[in-house]
């Protein structure tokens, strides 16, 4: 069963700067083990939020394009994991092992959807 | 939908029915749970399990009850999950790949040694109460899978519509399955984690029928039963757990005064003024075995001191003589595993019988800061009590009429009526 592991952390910089407890040797550590155990379908790491672009498409098809309008949030998607295992809980492995789960992280679990 | 909701809305049924009925009840949870490890699907488990038992309902009473009830149950309902996979070609596929899947996964379990059904409630239980679910689903899932409750009778104890609890139940067993929440129990590592939301589960359906237990509110008495019951199957199942003996004497040591707690009139009792002779002297008996049981071997846990505590007011003779010190003391050791301002309150009401009304007031006064207590009954009861017993009756009367306010049950506000009326009866006539 496939789980998208979704890398969210905090978007306010005081925060941020706290959640980069994590190192990158830490990152390193966790993608090494992923790879290892043979589960990793897929994974990327976002840039910074400050180069997004939103596109929306009218009803009468006209297009508008934005920069990062996600000042609000208060979590912002730094990256994701897609990996395979057998079940929720073996998921929650992972995500707890994850370095983006701590420091005021959180790393949001989601099924792959079958059809 | 449910069979087993329409006997029960029959209540002139022959008496034999009734006994098939109970053992049903018992039998139910343990055939579901090998099901639902066997087919690692809830529904179709569910589905099997009920046409089973209905077909025992056809059956026993023509051709008498099979040697090994259990065995026949199980064999009736493989036969049936078998051919609804034949008939649904598409489920069987998925199904085959989930059992791919559970082999990879970890071993077979041995099979079953004496004929009889191997027990795999422990893996429904975790499954019930797994973090992925709301306290309500993994309330409502675990009366519905392992207490056997129909899903009318989990909405009547819980006071909402049957249509809303089956939508509940229907939403919880689809997230079980899509987002394939396992059916395990967790490994020696995961359990310090787990267990105790199994023991939440447990304990929140004891407590709910306790929040209101009589009169109008009768069927919901049962649910303490419930709580029991599957408290009892836990201890069986992980007898080296001391948190569930804690757990398990906890609820036995309370529900021993549940005679005694309410009044002829129909009014709730409180424990100073219960007839200590209406106490099931057998049910605390075990509860105590329990406590010892739950306090020995290591650290104690949250559900044993509080079992010790319960203890303490079954083996006092009055509310006078309650080891009050003791009781303080085992309060401190409860707040430091599991600090909350309840707690706290609970704490200094004990403190007020082992020192006066005045110290006791003072913590409560001390927790009126607390937002958790805000709004909270118990909270405006305690303080007062202690202003009534202190003589500040202005004030006294005002906080019985903030707590009646809040009370939630018609026994409770008897009881805070007949306090008002005492607190505020002139001088001389209050005292009866």
């Amino acid at each position: 069963m496939k789980y998208m592991l979704l890398i969210q952390s905090s978007a306010t910089a005081e925060a941020a700067d706290a959640a980069d407890g994590c190192s990158v040797e830490d990152w390193m550590a966790y993608d090494k083990a992923v790879g290892e155990a043979g589960i990793r379908v897929s994974a990327h790491s976002l840039a910074d939020l400050t180069t997004a672009t939103a596109v929306r498409v009218g009803p009468t098809g006209e297009r508008t394009v934005t920069d990062g309008p996600f000042a609000e949030t208060r979590e912002v998607l730094g990256g994701y994991y897609v990996i395979d295992v057998p079940d929720l809980d073996v998921a929650l492995d992972w995500a707890a092992r994850c370095p983006g789960s701590r420091g005021g992280g959180s790393v949001v679990v989601r099924p792959i959807a079958e059809f | 939908m449910d069979e087993r909701a329409s006997d029960a809305a029959t209540p002139v049924g022959p008496p034999a029915g009734a006994v098939v009925e109970a053992v049903f009840r018992e039998e139910r949870g343990r055939l579901l749970a090998a099901l639902v490890h066997r087919f690692g699907d809830l529904d179709l488990a569910e589905e099997v399990t009920s046409e089973a038992i209905e077909a025992a309902l056809r059956h026993w009473p023509v051709e008498g009850v099979p040697s090994k009830p259990g065995a026949w149950l199980m064999t009736t309902a493989r036969r049936r999950a078998v051919d609804r996979l034949r008939r649904d070609r598409a489920y069987a596929a998925r199904l085959a790949v989930l059992q791919v899947e559970a082999d990879r996964a970890g071993p077979v379990p041995p099979p079953e040694a004496d004929g009889g059904l191997p027990d795999e409630r422990l893996r429904l239980f975790f499954t019930c109460a797994h973090p992925a679910l709301s306290s309500g689903d993994r309330t409502a899932l675990t009366l519905r899978c392992l207490a056997g409750l129909s899903t009318p009778e989990v909405a009547r104890a819980f006071l909402v519509a049957p249509e809303a609890m089956a939508k509940r139940i229907v939403r919880a067993k689809k997230r079980i399955r899509e987002a394939r929440v396992p059916f395990r129990v967790p490994g020696a590592d995961e359990l310090p984690e787990r267990l105790p939301g199994v023991l939440q589960v447990v304990y929140s359906v004891f407590t709910e029928g306790y929040a209101a237990s009589s009169g109008a509110d009768l069927l919901r008495v049962g649910l303490a039963e419930e709580a029991v019951r599957l408290a009892r199957i836990l201890r069986r199942l992980l007898p080296a757990e001391r948190e569930v003996a804690g757990l398990l004497g906890l609820m036995l040591l309370v529900h021993a005064r549940r005679d005694a707690r309410i009044g002829p009139d129909g009014g709730a009792v409180l424990l100073d003024g219960q007839d200590r002779g209406r106490w099931d002297r057998a049910m605390i008996e075990e509860g105590r075995g329990l406590v010892v049981a739950a306090l020995t071997g290591g650290p104690p846990g949250p559900y044993g001191v509080q079992a010790a505590i319960a203890a303490l007011h079954d083996e006092a003779a009055d509310v006078a003589t309650t080891d009050w010190p003791q009781v303080v003391a085992l309060y401190d050791v409860l707040l430091a595993l599991a600090p909350s301002p309840v707690v706290a309150l609970n704490r200094a009401g004990a403190v007020a019988m082992r020192d006066g009304p005045e110290a006791g007031l003072a913590l409560i006064d001390g927790l009126a800061g607390e937002p958790l207590l805000r709004g909270y009954g118990p909270y405006a009861v305690a303080r007062a009590d202690l202003l009534h017993r202190l003589g500040r009756t202005p004030e006294a009367a005002a906080a019985y009429r903030e707590a009646l306010a809040l009370a939630g049950t018609d026994p409770e506000r008897a009881l805070l009526r007949r306090r008002l009326d005492e607190v505020e009866a002139p001088e001389g006539a209050a005292d009866t």
